[in-house]
């Protein structure tokens, strides 16, 4: 089973010299720690910040200079600032190459679930169903069932959806799935896990090639 | 005030004509970048019965929140409102109303008041409960949906610097949506660090041109932060 890191270690993976990529949340935000050596990647925060830098310095704290996630940050050099509207046209328009999220549940027709719970206090979408329905390229990252193992990886979403139809490629904590066609591909499996635990665990219609190689990290 | 002389001194000349029930579009994303000096006015006035459009609805005890505290906000338009107790208790007491809109939608419905377009089509939202009641349309095998612009009775910005006129700058990412919610209000409202003379800001890097300003004030700014995250000093 891969650990958070692992996951952002396999998403990292996705990278490619050159991309813009945004991060969500949780363990979206760790990819960052994992950039390939040698690759340069500008990180977008969707609230006007383009080449997001680590976190500052006690001395280089600056409330002005805050990510999505409203903790405070740095810019790196070639940065630049905009303002919402733009921020998004940018998200919108299709010119992120990489958007890393994570989702309460995906399924095989590529829907996303990951704002609302009904029944629970509904904090709002944020940026979320801008992201999914601007970007060509999303990774899901999430866990892929819950801890009294219901599968997150369903026929169809039970919750309200993020967005419809815009998922291609999910990171688990088990696999690395994509969906087309209507169907979970398995493509590769965590470390010490076996092709039965995760089609058991997924409860859309799941393709298994022959071999399904296993990550190595 | 006189001709093209925005600034002004007192936050009652700054708020002057904010009547209950209207509606007020705020800058700010979080903690950052709000207009501190405006929304101590408004809780000063105790205006009822607002409508306020902000991404979030600041903190339990500042920001925006403190206009909550007070029961003076009717009904937000917002995209993310998790930080705050108090919202919550309102909320599932039926004493607000809220409105969750995507973020892009809402910066975009602002931008889109503000430029004079009634409403725009987007793909943000189609297939989701946002989508729900909406007109959907077709284009180039995509489906879109139609979304309605917003515009305020006031607008209450914070910025950085701005010169008599009215021109200004916003600083690092205070800048948000403060510059949207300028262009958005009948009567807007800049709260600003520093007013510099005419001809101190360079023309060619204005954010918000003075035409959209109708008044000024200097504050001074607390600028709480809301998730201090650092990383050890390197040795």
């Amino acid at each position: 089973m891969l650990t958070r890191e692992q996951i952002a270690m396999r998403v990292a993976r996705e990278m490619r010299d050159g991309f813009y990529v945004n991060l969500g949340i949780g363990i979206p935000t760790l990819v960052a720690n994992y950039i390939p050596k040698g690759m340069q990647v500008m990180l977008q925060s969707e609230n006007g910040l383009l080449g997001m830098g680590p976190f500052p310095t006690e001395e280089e704290v600056d409330p002005d200079m805050i990510n999505a996630g409203k903790q405070t940050v740095t810019a790196i050099s070639g940065a630049s600032i905009f303002d919402s509207a733009q921020s998004f046209a940018m998200i919108r328009g299709g010119h992120v190459d990489l958007t890393v999220l994570g989702a309460f549940e995906v399924d095989v027709m590529g829907n996303i679930a990951s704002w609302m719970v009904p029944g629970k206090l509904v904090k709002g979408m944020g940026g979320a169903m801008d992201l999914v329905a601007g970007a060509e390229n999303i990774v899901v990252t999430m866990t892929h069932a819950s801890k009294t193992g219901e599968s997150k990886l369903l026929p169809q979403c039970a919750l309200p959806l993020t967005g419809a139809g815009c998922i291609k490629k999910v990171v688990t904590d088990l696999a690395y799935v994509e969906i087309r066609d209507g169907k979970f591909w398995l493509i590769e499996r965590a470390p010490g896990v076996s092709v039965d635990e995760i089609v058991k665990l997924t409860a859309g219609e799941m393709v298994v090639p022959e071999v399904v190689p296993e990550m190595t990290f | 005030m006189a001709g093209l002389d925005k600034v002004v001194t007192s936050y009652e000349q700054a708020l002057a004509g904010l009547a209950d029930g209207m509606t007020i579009i705020a800058g700010g994303f979080g903690l950052c970048g709000i207009p501190e000096g405006l929304i101590a006015q408004i809780k000063k006035m105790g205006t009822r019965h607002l409508t306020v459009v902000s991404n979030n609805c600041g903190v339990d005890g500042f920001g925006l929140g403190i206009l909550l505290e007070n029961r003076q906000i009717k009904k937000m338009i917002s995209s993310y409102v998790g930080e705050n107790e108090l919202f919550e208790r309102q909320l599932l007491s039926g004493e607000l109303e809220v409105e969750l809109t995507p973020q892009g939608t809402l910066a975009e419905k602002i931008r889109a008041g503000g430029a004079g377009i009634p409403a725009f089509f987007t793909a943000t939202g189609y297939g989701t409960p946002i989508g729900e009641g909406k007109e959907v349309r077709e284009f180039h095998g995509r489906h879109y949906i139609l979304e309605e612009s917003i515009t305020g009775d006031f607008a209450i910005v914070k910025g950085w610097k701005a010169d008599h006129y009215g021109n200004v700058i916003y600083r690092h990412t205070a800048r948000n949506f403060n510059p949207l919610a300028a262009t958005a209000g009948k009567i807007t409202v800049v709260e600003v660090e520093e007013i510099v003379e005419p001809g101190e800001l360079d023309l060619d890097n204005i954010h918000t041109p003075g035409i959209y300003v109708d008044r000024v004030i200097q504050g001074t700014f607390e600028k709480r932060i809301e998730r201090r995250t650092v990383r050890p000093q390197e040795v």
